[in-house]
């Protein structure tokens, strides 16, 4: 089975909606006339870290702020009415995304941190104690595993880590028995930012209910690649970040069961959270708004809207497809090298990032020299401190990919890496 | 020339294929150690001072890393004696991207410095001037 011909739509076009693609860039060369110049078509592939935004979501943001900026939640007048009509209906347009059951189930957080955070504190330290447990993977991001980490420490519960095999899938017979009758929380990254590989979640949240836990999927890598439909997949929490799927920073969602979030207390306090106040105490409003306090990232709610009408426009099942191909063309260009390690599961069944490393080169110095080739891709351990330990590497470069990249981008990553070989033989 | 990076001349290259001083001193005057949390590299540096206790006469180092903080500590090492502990406490991040002769782009800074920050609070403990276990370079 061979590489698809061709994307199922057409990038070449779509390259258009995305103005930072004409960029040119120059890297670390300052000497005219030796080696690529100040007009080097930039090859971005660090879409792990964060995408590349279309005019839809640049315009929608523009006139957020040039049309009808106004606080939400508060005033009377026009601004203010199409401002919160606005905003409230980025929340039913995510939960339709997800599959969710509607607005009550999707708060508004910074990013996918702050949405594991919010889990964490609002019902992690109060649920938790020492003859609890929480699992999670080796592959969990710095996002996942510091804070239940740190919830662990406070709390006395036991924090477990499914083991990964020497092919980047997990050990499920490991995750069987790190799940037990002890075990209240599981959480999983869904697609793994550093190994690529596609985590079994729907099987994980069954062995998660089995024992009466919960299962958190960090959807980081996921949401913005492929149709991920909370109610398929069985989970009680998701998390995610808008910027890594064409929309802004500043932006993230939790999702979580209605009557999960209806149990939890509030994670911040403030205004816009409260229905009443005296100076006695305070009652809490409904969900989501109960844990969203303060002014929220109206702006940004607006531009995820944007994005997600974006991407249902091409199709979720076309962006992984899309996906799919290229993450299986990189694997098979960089394998044709004995020198090239990769981590994680083959061409054919990862998410479309490849992690790797030359081997006379460190990840610095390649991803270095590759900028120098116009290629933007990310070195170092991608918040995975402890899987890097676990692969016997202190970094590694990555590069990920999206919806306007191309096998001919690939290529150019492959020559630019064959550059740096050179340089250091 | 057709090559890459400017920032990997040969000097460099050079000095991170075949490191100088490269090794644990029997007994230093003083050893430290230290790190670039975010990417990882390490590196040791070994030093033994002159009989006045002030003039560096000899540094080794041993470490893992990328070729910018590898060739610099490399070059450190036979640029550092002969020196005095005050002028290594003195020696700025000029001095050090003078030394490598290339220009080092911004986010790399911290991998050049690594081994002058390793020998500097070295000698600052030494001199009972600092309490650390173990550098950390930051931005």
């Amino acid at each position: 089975m061979g590489v698809q011909e061709q994307s199922p739509f057409d990038v070449d076009a779509l390259r258009d909606d995305f103005p930072i693609l004409e960029r040119k860039v120059g890297g670390d060369v300052t000497v005219p006339g030796e080696g690529p110049g100040d007009d080097t078509p930039l090859v971005y592939l660090d879409n792990g870290a964060t995408t590349q935004k279309p005019n839809q979501v640049i315009d929608a943001i523009a006139d957020y702020y040039r049309e009808y900026n106004a606080n939400v939640h508060r005033g009377i007048h026009q601004l203010s009415q199409e401002a919160s009509v606005a905003y409230e209906e980025a929340h039913d347009r995510v939960a339709e995304f997800i599959g969710a059951e509607g607005r009550e189930e999707v708060v508004f957080t910074k990013n996918t941190t702050e949405a594991m955070n919010l889990v964490a504190y609002a019902w992690g330290l109060e649920e938790l104690g020492p003859d609890d447990s929480v699992v999670l993977t080796q592959m969990e991001h710095h996002s996942a595993l510091v804070t239940w980490q740190q919830i662990g420490k406070r709390t006395g519960a036991d924090v477990r880590f499914i083991e990964v095999e020497d092919d980047g899938t997990l050990d499920m017979d490991h995750a069987a028995e790190c799940i037990d009758d002890s075990t209240k929380m599981v959480s999983v990254v869904h697609v793994s930012n550093t190994l690529g590989t596609i985590n079994p979640v729907a099987e994980l949240a069954e062995m998660a209910h089995d024992h009466d836990a919960y299962l958190f999927a960090d959807g980081a890598q996921s949401v913005p690649t492929r149709p991920v439909d909370v109610g398929e997949l069985g989970v009680d929490f998701l998390a995610f970040s808008g910027h890594k799927m064409c929309g802004p920073t500043g932006i993230g969602v939790l999702y979580g069961k209605e009557h999960l979030l209806d149990a939890m207390q509030p994670y911040l306090y403030g205004g816009d959270m409260i229905r009443r106040v005296s100076f006695e105490d305070a009652t809490w409003e409904d969900l989501p708004w109960k844990f969203e306090a303060g002014t929220p990232n109206i702006a940004q709610g607006i531009g995820l809207t944007a994005a997600i009408d974006y991407l249902e426009e091409i199709g979720m099942e076309n962006v992984q497809a899309h996906e799919d191909r290229l993450a299986e063309y990189a694997y098979d260009r960089l394998t044709e090298f004995d020198d090239v390690t990769i981590y994680g599961p083959p061409g054919d069944e990862r998410g479309g990032l490849v992690a790797f490393n030359l081997d006379s080169v460190h990840a610095h110095d390649l991803s270095s020299i590759l900028n120098d080739f116009g290629v933007a891709v990310r070195a170092g351990d991608h918040c995975t401190q402890p899987l890097h330990d676990e692969m016997g590497a202190n970094s590694s470069a990555r590069a990920s990919f999206y919806v306007y990249n191309t096998t001919d981008e690939i290529d150019a990553l492959v020559d630019a890496v064959d550059e740096a070989r050179q340089l250091f033989a | 020339m057709g090559l890459g990076s400017d920032m990997y001349r040969q000097q460099i290259l050079d000095h991170y294929k075949n490191p100088r001083n490269y090794g644990e001193m029997e007994d230093p005057d003083y050893t430290h150690v230290g790190e670039n949390p975010s990417c990882g590299d390490t590196i040791r540096m070994d030093v033994r001072l002159a009989d006045d206790g002030e003039t560096i006469e000899y540094v080794t180092f041993t470490g893992d890393g990328c070729a910018i903080s590898m060739a610099s500590a490399s070059m450190l090492s036979e640029r550092l004696s002969g020196m005095t502990l005050d002028e290594l406490k003195a020696m700025e991040t000029e001095e050090i991207t003078e030394m490598l002769g290339v220009d080092i782009s911004p986010m790399r800074v911290k991998c050049a410095v690594l081994g002058r920050q390793v020998a500097q609070d070295g000698a600052k403990i030494h001199l009972g001037e600092m309490d650390l276990d173990r550098t950390k370079t930051e931005e």
